[in-house]
């Protein structure tokens, strides 16, 4: 059986859409940044296997993902030191609990 | 490699500098040194805003085999960028050096260039790498930023709010940027605006609406806008009129770049009617939400989104002199709202005080301050003479410039309606301040040497842009 491009680019897809549905539904703050991570990880899925399958000549796609994976570490860093901040203010980091600012 | 490459990229550089020294003196200045960080940042960065003008290569030089370019165009919005960032940190002296600020007031300012230097990035890439690389050197600082007051519980909340949403849309648009990736199988502007004619089908139209969702948040256009809000009235004073004014510019620049420059072949097929969506939607939810507004901050973002769909509006034209509006547009809402936020910032300063309500009878008592409210609000409704009608008239002929469908003119009807309705808030400011009694006003002080400054600096702006069209005829020159 060969691995077509299409056996990568659904993965990547379910586990983009996985992540938008845990980013919209879960209300622990860490576990959508779990989700988060999810998206960016799908999209440098993407990236690798539209290179290896379409563009094999150039290394574009493979460029990207690298500093993808650098910009999303990054992310993850400040959005952890953001919670650990809110937790020592509010001893909680439900995202139900954070509404002292609304509409 | 070929050094002079580098020539192109002064003014990154020397925005490179400026922080580089302000860092190396922050960090190795005594405490009782530290106090003049704040002086230190405003006359390097006034002496980078005044090198700007400085005359450039006329013609588009480029840099790293063309993933970086500047042109004139891309000089004269870094240019207006500098202006506003010189106004901010002008007004932001005060609380800078408040009780709880002054340990780590250096880190307002390098953050603050940082982004700006992320945002240069932004502006002049030609590489969609590059692209994301100051994206996110833009908006990441920006959350640390939003969390700067360390002891309100709110500002936490706004930046665990914005750090959230910033990611989240980073991660759509990234997305829609892979699928252009496997379509075109290049991530140059130029070599997708060649391809994606001939590509164009469903997953370029799914990709090009992810890319526009993730602007969209950043510019904070509804239905994406619902962030901005909270995040502006969690966040210190300051660093909201930098979110509203300069991070709120870059990203409309760029935005206008990638849409006309890269997907321009494709305005009639995909992007016009999803943007005329954006801009009705935008335009009017942000009015109706800031009407019911008791805080000013919660207010002024409420407005700052509207003005985001005023702003669109000079994309959706889709011609050159749509890139001069827009730029001006840009201009003339640094100096209105940096205006409105000097003075809410100079009397939450002194008496801690944000409400809407709490303005009443202001002009009785500071009657300079009602008076430089009064400019900002009738600027930003877009009342004659003064600059915001200027910059809302040209918008609109822009949409209308070039072809002028039946559609279009709608469009710009609804727009024209709109500002009717924002009158009607904006004047709810001023009344406030004018006609309102109250029993417990603002008591008469006065503010800060910096704060008057930068106050002075911005009514000048808002009644010299109305009157001299020099600027605006020095736009459209470096435009065509």
């Amino acid at each position: 059986m060969d691995i077509t491009l299409i056996w990568y680019l659904v993965p990547a897809l379910v586990m983009f859409c996985c992540g938008v549905y845990g980013f919209l539904t879960r209300r622990n703050m860490i576990a959508m940044l779990i989700s988060l991570e999810l998206m960016l990880n799908a999209v440098d899925i993407n990236f690798v296997v539209f290179n290896r399958y379409l563009y094999p000549g150039s290394m574009e796609g493979w460029m990207f993902t690298l500093f993808g994976i650098a910009i999303a570490a990054a992310e993850t860093a400040l959005a952890i030191a953001i919670i650990i901040n809110l937790f020592r203010v509010s001893k909680n980091i439900d995202v139900r609990d954070a509404t002292h600012m609304k509409y | 490699m070929d050094y002079s490459q580098f020539l192109a990229m002064k003014q990154e550089i020397g925005l490179l500098v400026v922080f580089l020294l302000i860092f190396l003196y922050d960090t190795f200045s005594t405490p009782k040194g530290s106090r003049h960080v704040p002086a230190l940042s405003i006359v390097l960065m006034g002496i980078l805003t005044i090198a700007g003008f400085c005359p450039h290569a006329s013609a588009t030089s480029e840099a790293f085999s063309g993933m970086y370019a500047t042109s004139p165009v891309m000089g004269a919005i870094k240019n207006i960028l500098n202006v506003g960032v010189l106004i901010i940190f002008i007004q932001a002296v005060k609380w800078a050096n408040s009780e709880f600020v002054a340990i780590r007031r250096g880190e307002f300012y390098e953050l603050i260039l940082l982004t700006l230097f992320g945002m240069y990035l932004m502006i002049s890439s030609r590489h969609f790498l590059m692209f994301i690389i100051g994206l996110e050197t833009a908006s990441l600082p920006l959350c640390a930023l939003v969390a700067f007051d360390k002891n309100r519980y709110e500002s936490h909340e706004a930046a665990i709010k914005y750090v959230l949403t910033a990611v989240f849309s980073s991660a759509i648009l990234l997305m829609g940027l892979s699928f252009v990736y496997g379509l075109c199988g290049t991530l140059y502007y130029d070599g997708i605006a060649s391809i994606c004619r001939s590509e164009f089908g469903v997953m370029m139209a799914v990709a090009l609406a992810f890319v526009m969702a993730g602007f969209g948040f950043k510019i904070s256009l509804v239905p994406f806008h619902l962030w901005t809000a909270d995040v502006y009235q969690g966040a210190p004073t300051p660093v909201t009129s930098y979110l509203s004014v300069i991070s709120k510019g870059s990203a409309a620049f760029a935005f206008l770049v990638v849409l006309t420059q890269v997907f321009g072949s494709l305005y009639a097929d995909a992007w016009e009617w999803m943007l005329y969506a954006l801009i009705i939607l935008t335009i009017t939810v942000g009015n109706l939400f800031a009407m019911r507004q008791i805080n000013m901050k919660r207010f002024l973002a409420f407005s700052s989104i509207s003005q985001a769909g005023y702003i669109m509006l000079a994309i959706m034209g889709d011609n050159p002199m749509g890139w001069s509006a827009l730029m001006f547009y840009i201009l003339v809402y640094v100096f209105s709202n940096l205006a409105a936020f000097g003075v809410i910032g100079a009397i939450e300063n002194a008496t801690g005080r944000v409400e809407m309500t709490d303005y009443n009878g202001l002009y009785k008592t500071n009657p300079r301050l009602a008076f430089t409210m009064m400019l900002a609000m009738f600027s930003l409704a877009g009342i004659p003479p003064f600059a915001g009608f200027f910059s809302k008239f040209f918008v609109f002929t822009s949409a209308l410039n070039g072809t002028g469908s039946a559609a279009l003119y709608v469009l710009v009807l609804i727009a024209l309606i709109n500002t009717i309705i924002s009158l009607y808030y904006y004047l709810l400011v001023v009344k406030a301040m004018f006609i309102n009694d109250s029993e417990n006003p603002v008591a008469t002080f006065r503010s800060a040497c910096s704060e008057r400054v930068a106050m002075w600096v911005c009514v000048a702006g808002i009644i010299g842009l109305g009157i001299v069209s020099y600027v605006y005829n020095y736009l459209l020159n470096v435009v065509y």
